[in-house]
């Protein structure tokens, strides 16, 4: 898939609550093709620290409207100046990167479960489409601090089952992903995930120990996004492989994690 | 249109704009953005005579205008390189470069031999100035001694165009930059990056695996720029020009302060257009001043 510079102009800026935005972009031309798990690196102005462009996942797709969407925690100074812009500012993006999702080939009907934790749902909402899209059945785990902090829910609601756990019991069941019932309940033929780091060990730990296939989105820290620096590496079996080009969708047999 | 064409002691470049390595990959990477043949030269990742795996992550902090890295030279080594990576990037249409590195002087000169044997790569970049890794790399390039032993052995069996990138790690780089004139460097690169640092205040730890890193951005620009500008006075071969280039007048003021050709190197992350970008700028600022060619402001700093 080639990669694209584009000057994307700013549909929408909705503030999700004080920590998040989702940022909905288009184009004058027609976007290109987008894989879920896929990410953009995304140029930043007006932030005196920010010197990198930051890597943001593809939250989703929308191709009737031609847009792209992508869902910003508000970490540091580069996220909240990108908080900033309003609708028909343009915002330099450099996208599709990366490796995303595996999906399944689209005769195999597969019951899929795909497990977010925080901001790490952003690229599992196209995910989730795409799998529909395809004939699967996408269910949906997902955790966060307290209510506030599940975002999008109403969109994964139309995508398929949702189960929520929060680490205070304001939604769901309380305690993490790893310890909802459904997991006990339910058999699944693959496992999606992105979040925390100690989540989706958890979340590996698990799939490893039933014999399930399962991917998982990393954020290692990166530089070029594009395989050329060499900064982002995860040890894999295969060595150092860097995160935004070979990934940042791993199988976790090729993680070296201790699962 | 100006004349851009440079000649660094027999490498003829199209114009003075190089990439730095370990900026650009193989230059493949940036197919996509750039037609690399409008790029005078493509410096490409350093390589080493055995794989090596790098450091572990974390390898890159984000500074103020600036990075720090400590890839350490991950590279799948030489043989690799002329098996499976030279067929790919042989035909690419622009000066393509090995950036050669070794953890002693023989592995130096055995890289350097076996890429002398490959017709498409005109010229090698002997790094003596990697401050990212434990044996060789800068310890070779921060004592006259040392630099002068290794770029002597590679000479001996480097036929072509010799390029020695220097550190600016070291109390004084311009008896660097002789010394390597002296054991034949046909050209001398700098700077690599700056040894630097960057701490996690809240947990205590450092950012970094290697704790210290190489810094590049445009913060290093003003040391680049001095130290550019003493080597130039210093030897007689021609200097390639770096360190926190970011736009086409940046380029020029390396090239008023004395050098041949410049590269760019984390400017790539930001913008993998720029290369492009700055050989247009440089003859944007030649024509504006009535120059018919590069070569008539090389140097032409006036003090």
């Amino acid at each position: 898939m080639n990669k694209h510079i584009l000057d994307l102009t700013v549909v929408e800026n909705i503030k999700l609550h004080t920590n998040y935005v989702l940022l909905k972009m288009t184009h004058e031309l027609t976007l290109p093709p987008m894989m879920p798990g896929q990410f953009a690196e995304i140029k930043i102005d007006g932030s005196s620290t920010t010197f990198l462009r930051r890597p943001i996942s593809i939250n989703y797709v929308d191709k009737e409207k031609n847009e792209v969407w992508f869902l910003i925690q508000l970490v540091g100074d580069g996220t909240h100046q990108l908080s900033k812009v309003n609708k028909g500012d343009k915002v330099n993006i450099i996208l599709p990167l990366g490796k995303g999702f595996t999906l399944p080939q689209s005769n195999i009907h597969k019951k899929c479960l795909i497990i977010g934790g925080g901001v790490g749902i952003a690229p599992l909402l196209y995910l989730g489409e795409q799998l529909l899209v395809n004939g699967n059945q996408p269910v949906f785990l997902l955790g966060a601090r307290s209510k506030q902090d599940l975002l999008q829910l109403d969109n994964f609601q139309q995508l398929g089952l949702v189960y929520t756990t929060t680490e205070d019991g304001s939604c769901g069941e309380k305690g993490y992903v790893t310890q909802h019932s459904i997991l006990s309940h339910e058999r699944f033929d693959i496992i999606y995930s992105c979040g925390p780091k100690p989540m989706m060990v958890s979340v590996a730990k698990f799939a490893k120990a039933n014999h399930i296939e399962c991917e998982v989105s990393l954020e290692n820290k990166m530089a070029c996004g594009i395989g050329a620096c060499l900064c982002c590496v995860e040890n894999t079996n295969e060595g150092h492989l860097c995160v935004c080009k070979e990934g940042p969708v791993f199988n976790i047999k090729q993680l070296l994690w201790q699962i | 249109m100006a004349n851009l064409n440079v000649n660094i002691n027999g490498l003829l470049m199209n114009n003075p704009v190089m990439t730095a390595s370990g900026t650009f990959g193989y230059g493949k990477e940036y197919e996509d953005f750039v037609d690399l043949e409008k790029i005078g030269g493509i410096i490409v990742k350093g390589t080493t005579l055995h794989k090596r795996e790098g450091n572990p992550y974390p390898r890159m902090a984000e500074t103020p205008s600036g990075m720090l890295n400590a890839v350490g030279l991950q590279n799948k080594g030489v043989n690799y390189f002329i098996n499976h990576i030279y067929p790919q990037i042989k035909d690419i249409p622009t000066n393509m470069i090995v950036n050669v590195s070794g953890s002693s002087i023989e592995s130096y000169v055995k890289t350097a031999e076996a890429i002398n044997e490959l017709e498409k790569i005109p010229a090698i970049e002997l790094n003596i100035s990697c401050p990212n890794v434990k044996k060789g790399g800068m310890a070779f390039g921060v004592s006259i001694q040392g630099a002068s032993e290794v770029v002597s052995a590679v000479r001996k069996v480097y036929k072509k165009c010799l390029i020695v990138k220097l550190s600016p790690n070291v109390t004084d780089i311009t008896e660097i930059a002789r010394a390597a004139e002296a054991s034949g460097a046909d050209s001398v690169s700098l700077i690599n990056t700056i040894l630097g640092m960057a701490i996690d205040a809240e947990h205590r730890r450092p950012l970094l695996s290697t704790v210290t890193g190489g810094m590049s951005g445009a913060a290093v620009k003003p040391i680049a720029l001095r130290m550019v500008w003493q080597v130039a006075k210093a030897v007689k071969i021609p200097v390639i020009g770096l360190g926190g280039i970011m736009n086409a007048r940046d380029a020029i003021e390396f090239i008023l302060a004395g050098a041949s050709a410049i590269q760019i190197g984390t400017a790539n992350f930001i913008d993998p257009t720029i290369t492009v970008k700055v050989v247009e700028g440089i003859n944007d600022y030649l024509e504006r001043h009535h120059y018919k060619s590069i070569n008539d402001i090389i140097g032409a700093l006036e003090i």
